[in-house]
């Protein structure tokens, strides 16, 4: 039976060291048409992002930072530019092919949690275990492991609308990382939380980070939340203002 | 299987909607199965109908006699290998709601020319030496509880020399099918009891059964047997055993185009509210199949998954549905007589299955490409 295991740290190399970013965005636009009006939502974003990085993603409402986030996750296409994740080009990848990427290498954290509310939170976890080969025996050892490091081991026959928003969001972290993916994407993962919550979430993320070894991209429009961050970065009007390490 | 109780988790999420579709899914392929045993109750003449067996009546109606004296003249045409006769009893056993068919035959010929009939030897032996004996079919014996032995008064149209209308019968033999689908139902007895004893249409018999060979030499046997008694008082009317019965089947209607129609509007019905459901469910979540999609599930297994909901809705409800009929089935002729064999025919249960899976298949697949073609960032933005 395969060992279930998060994988350990590395040391952060903003400069991209002898690996190499593991996340490269070159020259990214998109560009929304509603009707007749163009919307170009990123506009020439450069961005290299190390292994075992945490950055936060910041800006005003329509800056552009969900677009650049789904654009890392694979969820969308950029209109010109290339994304580059782990030596992949993803913006030149099929749906299936894809699809399958996004399997192996992202975990992804909502604001609004989106589990699903007919699964227990054994099952939210386990989902994205059931595109792997592992046995059901082998899928139950990595949901219990991954729920153990969210801090959730005793909730795992839970449903959704039995837990509080901070402990869903926890299910929906350790969702994220139960297949130990290459990157952990989180949009806005504090904003429908209560500040203690809040904290928990963060100190999670951190932990994550730090103690395992998570490279977590987290758009935000929370200062406090970003001051977690190793790194925040400002958008503004689909452009790349500031950069700021911390 | 991993799947299994992602899908069973959706059906499980409105439940009352999810119960409501299973049951009129449940009732469509009740009606189904139920429906189909009466159309195979009206039609099982013609499906038993021998390849090797014509019958023969009278050319203006099938109520008319054909005098005995055809028998040996019929035998002589080339291609004949045998032929029985048969007459109309109509008799009532107690009460008129009683009904059965009731035949007085030449016995031998008949059993010879209905080899389905299985008869044990002592009862035939029997039966061949009572001239006021008769037998019976499994099924009418069990109806009315009959046994070897027993006397049985029916009343017929037919007036005794006496005056009288009661005729008495012992029963010396009780047979078998030789498959389910033979006429268990019959009750038969000497013509001559009948002859000798009534006082008028003596010497006359009601139709001719008659065993031709080779069953393709048909048509020219037919066209030799018609032209025998052309221009006679009583002219023939002679067709294949399956032909007779098509048209005694459509005396009382085209009823395999009544149900068909029937049938047809319930499953319209149904394909409707199962696809409504479907719909309906996938709209719903249109956030989670998002989720699903960002978690890697690809286009295709989020096909499947929504295909596999409405199929084992569908499985579930017409599964069930058909069981149901199947018991209801097995309780026999709901018209006490008029349907005496009253089964599940193998094809309805085959033809049961299949409009299971096309149900479960045109139901599910507009949601299912919908789902399928679904844009995550636009579907999470609108959730």
């Amino acid at each position: 039976m395969a060992e279930a295991t998060i994988s350990q740290p590395q040391e952060v190399s903003r400069a991209g060291g002898a690996q190499g970013a593991l996340v490269r965005v070159q020259d990214v636009h998109k560009v929304y048409t509603r009707g007749s009006e163009r919307i170009d939502v990123l506009q020439g974003v450069n961005l290299e992002i190390p292994r075992g990085d945490f950055l936060a993603l910041m800006g005003p409402s329509g800056s552009g930072k969900t677009t650049l986030l789904n654009l890392l996750a694979g969820l969308d296409r950029p209109s010109q530019g290339a994304v580059e994740i782990g030596g992949q080009r993803i913006d030149r990848m099929g749906e299936g092919q894809l699809a399958h990427w996004r399997s192996r290498h992202v975990g992804f954290v909502f604001q609004l949690y989106n589990l699903l509310p007919t699964l227990t939170a054994e099952r939210n976890v386990e989902l994205p275990l059931l595109l792997t080969h592992l046995s059901a025996s082998e899928r139950k050892s990595h949901v219990a492991t991954a729920l153990a490091v969210v801090g959730l081991a005793d909730r795992g026959k839970h449903y959704p609308r039995q837990l509080s928003g901070g402990q869903e969001q926890r299910v929906a972290i350790a969702r994220a990382i139960v297949g130990d993916p290459t990157l952990l994407l989180c949009d806005e993962p504090t904003g429908d939380l209560d500040r203690k919550s809040e904290e928990e979430i963060l100190d999670l993320l951190q932990a994550l980070n730090r103690e395992h070894g998570k490279t977590i991209i987290m758009v935000t429009h929370n200062a406090h939340a970003a001051a977690r961050a190793r790194h925040i970065v400002y958008l503004n009007k689909g452009q790349l203002q500031a950069e700021q390490i911390q | 299987m991993k799947f299994l109780p992602l899908v069973w988790s959706n059906l499980r999420r409105k439940r009352v909607r999810t119960l409501f579709t299973l049951l009129s899914i449940l009732v469509a392929f009740l009606l189904f199965g139920y429906l189909g045993a009466v159309r195979n109750a009206f039609d099982i003449g013609i499906q038993i109908a021998g390849v090797d067996r014509l019958v023969m009546t009278h050319k203006t109606s099938i109520i008319l006699p054909l005098p005995l004296s055809y028998q040996d003249r019929i035998a002589a045409v080339p291609g004949v290998v045998d032929v029985a006769n048969a007459t109309w009893f109509g008799g009532v056993y107690q009460d008129p709601k009683n009904f059965f068919a009731q035949m007085a035959v030449d016995p031998e010929r008949y059993l010879r020319l209905y080899p389905e009939f299985l008869l044990p030897e002592d009862q035939k032996k029997a039966w061949l030496a009572d001239r006021t004996g008769a037998i019976c079919g499994r099924y009418l014996a069990d109806r009315f509880h009959w046994k070897i032995g027993d006397r049985i008064p029916l009343t017929a149209p037919w007036q005794k020399k006496n005056g009288s209308n009661s005729w008495e019968f012992t029963l010396d033999g009780i047979y078998d099918g030789a498959t389910p689908a033979t006429d268990v139902t019959q009750f038969v007895f000497h013509w001559k009891y009948l002859d000798e004893s009534r006082v008028r249409r003596n010497g006359m018999v009601g139709w001719y059964i008659i065993r031709i060979s080779p069953p393709d030499q048909a048509p020219q046997i037919v066209k030799r047997l018609d032209a025998l008694f052309a221009n006679s008082d009583n002219e023939t009317k002679t067709s294949t055993e399956k032909a007779f019965m098509v048209g005694f089947a459509k005396q009382v209607g085209n009823i395999g185009a009544i149900i068909t129609a029937i049938l047809s509007v319930v499953f319209f019905i149904i394909l409707l509210v199962a696809g409504n459901t479907m719909m309906q469910s996938v709209r719903e979540r249109i956030t989670e199949l998002a989720v699903l999609k960002t978690v890697g599930f690809p286009n295709g297994l989020i096909l499947m998954l929504v295909l596999s909901e409405s199929v084992v809705l569908a499985v579930v409800g017409g599964v069930l549905g058909l069981g149901l009929a199947w018991l209801l089935i097995r309780r026999g002729d709901p018209t006490g007589g008029a349907l005496p064999i009253f089964l599940m025919p193998p094809e309805s249960a085959v033809l049961g299955a299949a409009f299971i899976l096309l149900l479960g298949l045109a139901t599910g697949t507009i949601p299912a490409l919908e789902a399928m073609h679904l844009r995550v960032v636009e579907a999470l933005r609108r959730g």
